[in-house]
């Protein structure tokens, strides 16, 4: 399918060479974390080496902030979008997230193992929530070019 | 540019219906249905309750009941709806999405909320999670299809979902934006869909020992 003059003319639009490739690194990252949590969850409550899962982890971490930074620096982005779409999905996967937390610590996950995990549940509850909220604002108007439109009105 | 993408941006208005009914009209369209919040929040409130109160029935009717709704309503979003949305015209898809897409925009994500947690919970209660469970390898096979799942979900098909939502709440939205989206919504949800056969195989098997 083949995008209109008006999405091609736009800033972030579909097929707009100048977008980074945000949504595969979050699916990367979230692959990872996944991972990780597959890893660890074959193993409990048995003993288990934490080096493969806090290797997963670092790399998840790493491919986040390189998100997050490729984001900050894209061009007529939507931002107010962004903002207000991320925070309210980071509060509904911070409370995901919080009842995944909760069952850990009420089967006594072992410490390290659970701060592992938790740092699996930090990544997960930002990642998501970026890829949602950067999909949804790549496709609305960005706020320089609405502030254009508002001082021509 | 062709009648549908016309009407889709607003450019002119739909055409009446043949039964000489009034023209469609876009719907107002809410993201997340709040009058459903106080539902979820009463499922999530009973899931806490059941996994710390070590109710197994609970725990088990959360289970069944989640898995059973997740698994048909992604069996049959995937490879019934899914095609069926495919062939509408892109006004159409759009009347369909605005009343369809809310609902599974809280829909979805307690029922895998409500499956993971309490199964989790009732592997570890019954040792299923153990190595030394016979079974232990389909438990691991299904968090890997779960794991494959929720990454597809969360990553293109939810993300599809909200954008086509925000898409449709513009005053002019892009019927091109919005069918690129709903292609996504629609592949990812039959591929999310044809793997839940692999998970009805897993939990089977697991069932019957």
């Amino acid at each position: 399918m083949s995008d209109s003059p008006r999405a091609r003319a736009r800033p972030g639009a579909p097929g707009d060479p100048s977008l980074p490739p945000v949504t595969e690194i979050a699916i990367a990252t979230l692959a990872l974390i996944v991972a990780g949590g597959i890893y660890l969850a074959a193993h409990i409550p048995q003993p288990v080496a934490l080096g493969p899962a806090i290797g997963l982890l670092a790399a998840a971490a790493v491919l986040l902030c390189v998100n997050a930074v490729l984001v900050s620096r894209i061009r007529g982005f939507a931002r107010t979008t962004f903002v207000k779409v991320g925070s309210w999905t980071v509060l509904a996967y911070v409370v995901i997230a919080g009842m995944l937390e909760y069952v850990f610590v009420y089967d006594h996950t072992p410490g390290r193992v659970l701060a592992v995990l938790s740092g699996m549940l930090v990544v997960f509850s930002l990642d998501v929530p970026l890829v949602l909220a950067y999909t949804v604002a790549r496709y609305q108007v960005g706020d320089r070019t609405a502030a254009v439109e508002h001082a021509r009105r | 540019m062709d009648m549908t993408a016309a009407v889709a941006q607003g450019v002119v208005a739909p055409p009446g219906r043949e039964d000489g009914e009034a023209p469609l009209t876009r719907p107002r369209i809410s993201v997340v249905p709040v009058r459903g919040i106080p539902i979820v929040a009463i499922v999530l409130v009973l899931l806490v309750v059941s996994i710390a109160g070590n109710w197994l029935w609970a725990l088990d009717f959360f289970h069944v009941v989640g898995g059973g709704l997740w698994t048909a309503i992604d069996l049959f979003v995937g490879l019934v709806v899914g095609p069926i949305i495919g062939r509408m015209s892109i006004p159409a898809r759009m009347e369909f999405s605005s009343r369809f897409m809310p609902k599974m925009v809280l829909l979805m994500p307690t029922l895998v909320t409500m499956t993971l947690g309490s199964g989790f919970q009732l592997a570890r209660h019954l040792g299923n999670l153990s190595s030394s469970y016979p079974h232990h390898a389909w438990v691991v096979a299904s968090f890997i299809v779960v794991g494959v799942m929720a990454v597809i979900a969360l990553g293109l098909l939810e993300p599809a979902n909200i954008a086509v939502l925000f898409e449709m709440r513009k005053p002019q939205p892009d019927g091109q934006v919005i069918g690129r989206l709903m292609q996504r919504f629609i592949y990812t949800a039959g591929i999310t869909g044809v793997m839940q056969i692999a998970t009805l195989v897993i939990m089977t098997r697991l069932a019957t020992g």
